[in-house]
């Protein structure tokens, strides 16, 4: 009886690994590998990637520079919940994963930035609404 | 869902995130701005749930893990007090480092739900993106603890200086980078671990050693680190909405510490290396004349401020301690019916983390166009007759300015001496955080109102009411 549960589980698990491994042939990265395809298969998707991060970067440091001094606290706090954007790794830990212990750390990850997440917005909305224009 | 349309998405959420940040450059378009961070974050999550399409089993692990995270989350935000803001964004700074780590090691675990590779042949560039991110990460969780305790008050906020600590902190960056190396070449979990915890060990070391007064920039720090994890992972799952938040945040957080730095006058590498803070630095005091100090009732500062035309309120740390924003609230109420203009000014690290002054004021209703900045205000203070510093010390210290062996000496100060009076609120005679002796005490214009700063304020409201 045991073994047949264990038996059907493992042809479950081999199903998913199957399935996995096909979409992660089939397409790893879509924005790399497109990029991949137009620069005829010359340039590292990695190279693409660093690009928008150092242009992100540049795009944080005019954005930033704008924010008013009063709004710094929630501009932290809004920071920190977005960062929580994390979370998508944590999902496909979770969600995809092959390995126990791969999942109980998704699992934890996902415990965490939904903490972050949920804390993080409702807070900033909290202090948000506190300020006040004066009533004239 | 096709791959192409869901790093569509991404870039859609990374875009409202970055309108997020946009939102807040004023305080009338910020909670737009904060409803495009929440739409963001959506999107993220409902994409990669379509994308990822997990079996019943991992979606009712997702649920469990969303409910009980977003639930305390949730609870946390509403009955935090605005007083304990700097210690929550630490704690959260801790939580995102510790997930950097956790999705890091679930990437090594599982390198095929990631589309990285298969176990045992992990590409090379990938396990230096996580071993990056979780090194980071592991520095932003530890860090942000010891910042929590300080902040929280569970630690001293006292610098505790370890003998040799620099050369243990470059020995212990050495290693972290040398098993990083021996990660990317074995694929080793033993490396990635060890990595993790020198990593571990580094964060508790770096922050250990910086003293209370310098938390602003800490906090701003680890701000920037939680996001530069954020990036790291991001490289490794070539997730663009990752890759562009974390060098959002990461930016973010270097400036705001740029920011705190340069309103101590003090260069990151020193407020680094720590140390400052806690002890009480002789040079100001010990040259032999004997200093007297004016101290005045609750009801000689109610007769001087009724009497003014115009009061510039100076808040502090010590007004977050006090709790005494809503009692200044009122102060400022009962001068403006009797006609007295009143403005109140904001010294860049006045508080605990950036911005926290103008945070606890708006909780008391103060209207945020009657609140300035230094740069705005500093001027003013030779028209105003009184200066009501409230809970601040060292950023009003005189000797900033005009003694050059004050250890704070070229720091920006709020020129309180200059207004005709100053009323100055303080528990005792003692040096301020920075343990320095603050020369105002002994001027002519000064009067030092002795006591408890929200019940010395609720005691002048009462004075002027009678």
């Amino acid at each position: 009886m045991a073994g047949e549960t264990m038996n059907n589980a493992l042809e479950a698990l081999d199903k998913a690994v199957a399935a996995v491994k096909l979409a992660a042939e089939q397409a790893p990265d879509a924005v790399g590998a497109a990029a991949h395809g137009v620069s005829g298969g010359a340039i590292d998707p990695f190279v693409f990637r660093l690009a928008i991060f150092v242009l992100s970067i540049f795009v944080g440091y005019y954005v930033v520079w704008s924010v008013t001094p009063a709004l710094h606290t929630p501009l932290m706090a809004v920071t920190n919940a977005i960062s929580s954007v994390i979370v998508v790794g944590a999902l496909l830990a979770v969600g995809v994963s092959l390995s126990g212990f791969a999942t109980g750390f998704g699992f934890v990850a996902l415990v965490l930035v939904s903490v972050n997440i949920f804390g993080g917005f409702l807070v900033t909305s909290r202090m948000l609404a506190m300020y006040k224009k004066k009533d004239r | 869902m096709s791959q192409n349309i869901a790093a569509f998405l991404y870039l859609v959420s990374g875009v409202l995130f970055i309108m997020a940040l946009r939102g807040l450059s004023h305080p009338s378009t910020s909670r737009t701005g904060n409803i495009y961070g929440m739409v963001g974050m959506a999107i993220a999550i409902v994409t990669t749930l379509l994308l990822a399409t997990p079996n019943f089993g991992g979606l009712v692990l997702i649920v469990l893990a969303l409910a009980i995270g977003g639930g305390a989350g949730a609870y946390i935000a509403r009955t935090i007090p605005m007083t304990a803001m700097p210690q929550l964004v630490a704690g959260f700074h801790s939580l995102v480092g510790l997930a950097a780590v956790m999705v890091a090691a679930a990437a090594l675990y599982s390198p095929v739900s990631f589309g990285i590779g298969a176990p045992g042949s992990i590409h090379g560039q990938a396990l230096i993106e996580m071993a990056l991110g979780a090194a980071i990460g592991a520095i932003t969780f530890t860090g942000s603890i010891i910042a929590f305790l300080k902040l929280d008050g569970r630690m001293s906020g006292k610098p505790i200086l370890l003998p040799y600590r620099h050369a243990i902190n470059i020995a212990l960056l050495v290693l972290t980078v040398i098993f990083i190396v021996n990660l990317a070449t074995s694929e080793s979990h033993v490396a990635f671990w060890l990595v993790v915890i020198f990593a571990l060990a580094l964060g508790v070391l770096i922050i250990v050693p910086i003293g209370g007064a310098d938390m602003p920039v800490v906090v701003s720090m680890l701000n920037s680190y939680s996001g530069w994890a954020a990036a790291g992972i991001g490289f490794t799952l070539g997730n663009l909405a990752l890759i562009i938040t974390g060098a959002l945040v990461g930016s973010s957080g270097a400036i705001l510490s740029y920011i705190m730095c340069k309103g101590m006058n003090r260069s990151f590498i020193s407020v680094i290396l720590g140390g400052f803070g806690g002890e009480t630095a002789s040079a100001a005091t010990d040259d032999g004349v004997q200093r007297t100090v004016k101290q005045g009732s609750a009801d000689d500062a109610a007769f001087l401020m009724q009497n003014a035309s115009k009061v510039i309120i100076v808040p502090g740390y010590g007004m977050a301690v006090a709790q005494a924003q809503h009692a200044l609230r009122e102060l400022a109420d009962t001068l403006k019916e009797h006609g007295v203009e009143v403005k109140y000014a904001i010294h860049p690290v006045a508080g605990r983390m950036p911005g926290h002054m103008n945070v606890l004021l708006a909780e008391a209703n103060v209207p945020y166009d009657e609140v300035f900045e230094l740069e705005d205000i500093n001027a003013e203070f030779a028209q105003a007759d009184v200066a009501y510093v409230i809970g601040a010390n060292d950023v009003t210290n005189p000797a900033a300015r005009d003694d050059k062996s004050s250890p704070i000496y070229g720091m920006p100060i709020l020129d309180v001496d200059k207004a005709k009076t100053c009323l100055f609120v303080k528990r005792s005679l003692g040096s301020g955080y920075a343990g320095i002796d603050n020369t105002l005490f002994y001027k002519d214009g000064t009067m030092m109102l002795l006591g408890d700063a929200k019940k010395m304020t609720e005691d002048i409201v009462k004075a002027m009411k009678a």
